[in-house]
Parts: C-alpha cells; sequence; structure tokens
C-alpha cells in the first residue's frame, strides 16, 4: 500500500471541500479520480502534496503521514505533481524546468545527473526537439508535457496527474495515454484527475468519484461505471452521465 | 547548464578587471578615485543582483549592509586597532549575520511587502546607530591617522584599499556566475518564476532564500569596510544612504537582473551617466530624478534589462552573455 487517505476533511469558511474521504492506492496501480465540477478532485491532489493542511484525518504515505508536511517536504518524499493550470517556469528553458524536478525530487540529484534524467524524459514526452527554448515559449500542449516532464523527473513513487488530458486532440492524447502506460510499467503509482471518460476508464485499475467533497463510490471501472449514485452525480450534465453509462 | 567555466564568466570578469587596473597603469590617483565608485557599485550591484535578479525579491535596504559592515568593520580598526582584512571580514560577518536573522523573519513575506519591510530596516539601523554609543553616535567615528602609517602612509593606503576592492569585486563576479550555474542558482531561479511551484518541486524555499539573502548581504558588509577605511571617518547619513539603495536598484534593472554581466555593465553605465549628470548644469540638481524616470522607462519598456533584452534578440549570444 503506497497511499492511504483516512477520513480526510477540509473546509473553506461554509463550504466544505473535502468530507471524510478515505480512500487508497496499491503501488504501481492507477487510480482515477472523476467527479463534477467543484467536487473537490484538485482540493484532494492539494491536500495529497501538501499545499493544504486538512482539518481532520491521515494522509498515508509509504508509512509517514505527509498531511501537515511542507510541500517540499513532500516532494523530496516522492510525490510530483502536474497543475491543471500550467504553471511553467517561464524563464527557464524547457531542460531547466525539467532538472529543477530532477535536482529537488525523491533523488535530489547533482544538476550534471539531473541533466541526463531530464534529457531522458523530454524524449519520453516528446519535447527534446524544444529542450533549449524558454518555457514560455510553449503552446498550451507543449506545456502540458512540461508539467509531466518536470513531476517524471523527481523520479516519484507516486504521480499526481491533474488533467494531462484536457485540450489535447486525438492523436496527442493517445500518444499520452501510452506515455502513462509506460509510467506504470516503470513502478510508479499514479492518480488522474480525468474528465475524459474513455481514457480515465480504459487507464484506470480502480476509479474513485468525488461529489460536493465527498466520496460517492469506488471500485472498478466497470463497477463505477454501473453505480447509480454516480450517473446521479452527473445528471447535472447528461452528456458525460451519458458517457459513463456507456463506458466511452 | 553545460560548461562551469564558461565563457559567460569571462566576459564580465574581463570587463571589471580591464577597467580596474587601469588608475594602475596610469598611476593617476583621480583615475582611481573615480573607478573606486565604479568598482563599489558594480560590487554592490552585483550582489544585490543575487536577491533581485535570481531570486526575485525587491529590496530597497541593500545599503544597511554597507552600512552595518562599514560601521563594525570601523570600529574594530579604530577601538581595537584590528588590521584592515580582518576588519573587513567583521564587516562581511555582521552584515551576513543580521541579513540571517532578518530573512528568517521577512521572507516569509513576498512581493511588495517584503520590499516595503526592507525600506523600514535601512532607516530603523540608522535609528539604532545614532544611538549607539560605542560606534560614535549621530556624530560617527573617525581613524585616527597613524593607522595608515603601517600600511606605508596614507598615499599607499589608498592605493592597497584600491586593489582590495578590485579583487573583492573580481570575487563578487565570479561568485555570482558560479551561483547562477549552480543547483543553488537554479533552486532561486525556480522561486523567482513561481515561488509555489518551485516548493511543490522539492525546492526548500525559505532556506534557499535565507542563504541568498546572506550571500548577498556579507558583499556590502566587506565593501563597506573597505570605503569607509579609506574615507578615514563614518557617520550614519554617510553610511545609511537610502537613495543608494534605489540606485543599485537602478544599476541591476539597467543592466540586465538576472544575469552575471548585466549588473557590471549596469553599474560601470549608470556610474558614467551620473558623472556626466552632476558636473552638467542642467542636471546637477535633479539627477536622482533622471534615476527614477530611468527606472521607470526600463520597468515599462525594457524590464530585462540591456543584457536581457539582447540575450532574447539574438539566442547565439546566450552563451557569452549569461
Amino acid at each position: 500500500m503506497i497511499l492511504q487517505v483516512e477520513g480526510v476533511s477540509l473546509a473553506f469558511g461554509g463550504l466544505q471541500a473535502l468530507d471524510d474521504v478515505t480512500f487508497h492506492l496499491e503501488e504501481g496501480k492507477i487510480l482515477g479520480l472523476i467527479g463534477p465540477n467543484g467536487a473537490g478532485k484538485t482540493t484532494m491532489f492539494n491536500v495529497l502534496n501538501g499545499v493544504y493542511q486538512p482539518d481532520c484525518g491521515r494522509v498515508v504515505f509509504r508509512g509517514d503521514d505527509i498531511a501537515r508536511k511542507r510541500t517540499y517536504n513532500v516532494a523530496r518524499l516522492g510525490v510530483a505533481r502536474t497543475h491543471q493550470v500550467v504553471r511553467p517556469l517561464s524563464d527557464l528553458t524547457v531542460r531547466d524546468n525539467t532538472i529543477v524536478g530532477a535536482c529537488f525530487g525523491r533523488h535530489r540529484l547533482n544538476l550534471k545527473e539531473a541533466g541526463v534524467v531530464a534529457d531522458r524524459v523530454l524524449q519520453t514526452v516528446g519535447l527534446d526537439h524544444l529542450s533549449g527554448n524558454l518555457a514560455a515559449s510553449l503552446n498550451v500542449a507543449q506545456k502540458k508535457r512540461l508539467e509531466l516532464a518536470r513531476a517524471l523527473a523527481a523520479q516519484p513513487y507516486l504521480l499526481l496527474l491533474d488533467e494531462v488530458l484536457a485540450g489535447l486532440n486525438p492523436t496527442e492524447m493517445s500518444s499520452m495515454l501510452q506515455t502513462i502506460e509506460s509510467i506504470r510499467t516503470e513502478g510508479t503509482s499514479l492518480i488522474m484527475i480525468e474528465h475524459v471518460m474513455k481514457a480515465v476508464m480504459s487507464v484506470s485499475d480502480r476509479v474513485i468519484v468525488l461529489d460536493y467533497g465527498r466520496l460517492i463510490a469506488s471500485g472498478t471501472p466497470a463497477e463505477v461505471q454501473a453505480n447509480e449514485q454516480v450517473i446521479e452525480a452527473y445528471l447535472g450534465d447528461p452528456a458525460v452521465a451519458e458517457k459513463i453509462r456507456e463506458g466511452v | 547548464m553545460s560548461r562551469v567555466w564558461g565563457i559567460g564568466l569571462w566576459v564580465p570578469l574581463v570587463v571589471v578587471v580591464g577597467l580596474g587596473v587601469v588608475p594602475g597603469i596610469t598611476g593617476s590617483a583621480s583615475l582611481r578615485e573615480s573607478m573606486f565608485v565604479m568598482l563599489m557599485s558594480v560590487g554592490l550591484a552585483s550582489s544585490l543582483n543575487i536577491l533581485l535578479g535570481y531570486t526575485g525579491y525587491v529590496s530597497f535596504g541593500h545599503i544597511v549592509f554597507f552600512g552595518l559592515g562599514g560601521y563594525v568593520g570601523f570600529y574594530t580598526m579604530s577601538a581595537h586597532g584590528w588590521p584592515l582584512p580582518a576588519a573587513a571580514l567583521a564587516g562581511g560577518v555582521s552584515a551576513g549575520i543580521l541579513a540571517f536573522i532578518l530573512g528568517r523573519i521577512l521572507l516569509r513575506l513576498r512581493g511588495a511587502y517584503f520590499a516595503l519591510a526592507t525600506l523600514g530596516i535601512n532607516e530603523a539601523m540608522r535609528a539604532f546607530v545614532v544611538n549607539f554609543d560605542p560606534f560614535g553616535g549621530p556624530i560617527g567615528l573617525d581613524l585616527n591617522f597613524s593607522v595608515y602609517q603601517s600600511y606605508g602612509g596614507a598615499g599607499r593606503a589608498l592605493w592597497i584599499t584600491y586593489w582590495a576592492l578590485l579583487a573583492v569585486v573580481a570575487l563578487v563576479v565570479v561568485v555570482s556566475y558560479l551561483v547562477k550555474r549552480s543547483k543553488f542558482g537554479l533552486g532561486l531561479m525556480a522561486i523567482r518564476e513561481d515561488e509555489d511551484v518551485a516548493e511543490i518541486m522539492g525546492v526548500v524555499a525559505p532556506s534557499a532564500k535565507t542563504w541568498a539573502y546572506v550571500l548577498s548581504a556579507v558583499v556590502p558588509g566587506i565593501i563597506g569596510v573597505l570605503f569607509f577605511f579609506k574615507n578615514g571617518s563614518i557617520q550614519p547619513p554617510e553610511a545609511f544612504r537610502l537613495h543608494l539603495s534605489i540606485e543599485l536598484i537602478v544599476m541591476v534593472m539597467l543592466g540586465g537582473q538576472g544575469t552575471v554581466l548585466g549588473p557590471v555593465l549596469g553599474a560601470f553605465g549608470y556610474q558614467r551617466l551620473r558623472g556626466y549628470l552632476l558636473t552638467s548644469e542642467l542636471f546637477s540638481n535633479i539627477q536622482l530624478t533622471v534615476a527614477g524616470v530611468m527606472l521607470l522607462i526600463i520597468i515599462l519598456f525594457i524590464p530585462a534589462g540591456a543584457v536581457g533584452w539582447i540575450r532574447r534578440r539574438v539566442p547565439g549570444l546566450r552563451e557569452v552573455l549569461e
């Protein structure tokens, strides 16, 4: 068990963003995290990597309770993430962005070793031809890849992917999915927030569903798709509800 | 991040040393004096650049370290007869300690709040020194003329101070370059670009920022001792000149924040311009206004400064103009 989340709650003023959320992730597996807009998915990530401290509950990562650790300590223990709204270090090159991940992540490599890792990772995500460009000059799809490259360069035990597929065209999406599969093959555990149902259902080993901060379902993709509560949660968005039922 | 001792180091170093040795060749004391001011600016601006350019934290109070270091070093020389190198070291260390304490407290603040706080520090330190008797209070301290005898007379002491300054400034340029090419420097630049993201990637921002602040403070501390040793006396208004802090920011911005060469060129360029303005009839009374307007124009139109602007336009020069 690489991650165990137990009874995590977090309120912003009167808004209960997370309400007694409990789930776990086994090593080397992919966990899909879905839910309607505003369900608390990104907030959950922010709790997992130390941006927010939960009001109560525990987050046990490889035996340590990381619920109240600072973000950089969580990163050093081997958790890396991408951001839904991309946040490149604009005035640094693509390669330097990636080197930051390798230098300060789990292994805290020196510059030389980090450079080797960065070059390899940039090749994996298909940005090697742009490695000398400033991050600011990339388009959105490329910035998404850079987010992934930085996180991968940290060589984390646990990788949190926040909507890496959103905004990609079908070709880009399938190559991104291949990349994600290959990351898992190397032994990294993943949690991915995704709105592209077909993708998340096909790649995840298990899926959990958040709605108004509550965990309303968890199980294999097939079980979740058949869950009445999940369909109901998405009723505000009939198109998505339909997609879940059909598993497309 | 490829070659460690690349050409990007040699360009600024050759500029500094090349111009720095000219007074020695001509033997002109007046040239030495104007070059002293220039080199001092280069050293101060380059040290400020570690905080302002690399880390992205604007400090309006950089000169406080110059003043404090100067006072501490001067005190050890005048009251305890310490030799210049030991006094310079004492000045640098005391400035570094002050920065460490301030950094732990103030670097929790970001952006404008940090800048405002640094503004307060300079004034607070000046008020403290004015009321601190061992440092001579409002009158300040004087160096007994006989002190210079042990350096072979006042004339020689001035030359010795000048060469010491040149060595310190050259060292600052080297350190500035090495920091930029180091893992530590990469962490600082990540903080500058996005502090939250840097922390999420594992950069321990609180300690990285504090050490950047300490490093940038040690240099003014040392330079302060050299300056006031040459001066022979030290008074609070002379040591804590707030407008010098702002002129340093202009120099860094003018040359190019975050580059090694930028603050060097910015300092030389600004001091040349200032020399011209001070002697012209039209501008002599409003030279600080000109500096203010210049800062405004730079921030509005070329925020990357001269070197940054060229680097962006001509990618081929990136390796040369580090």
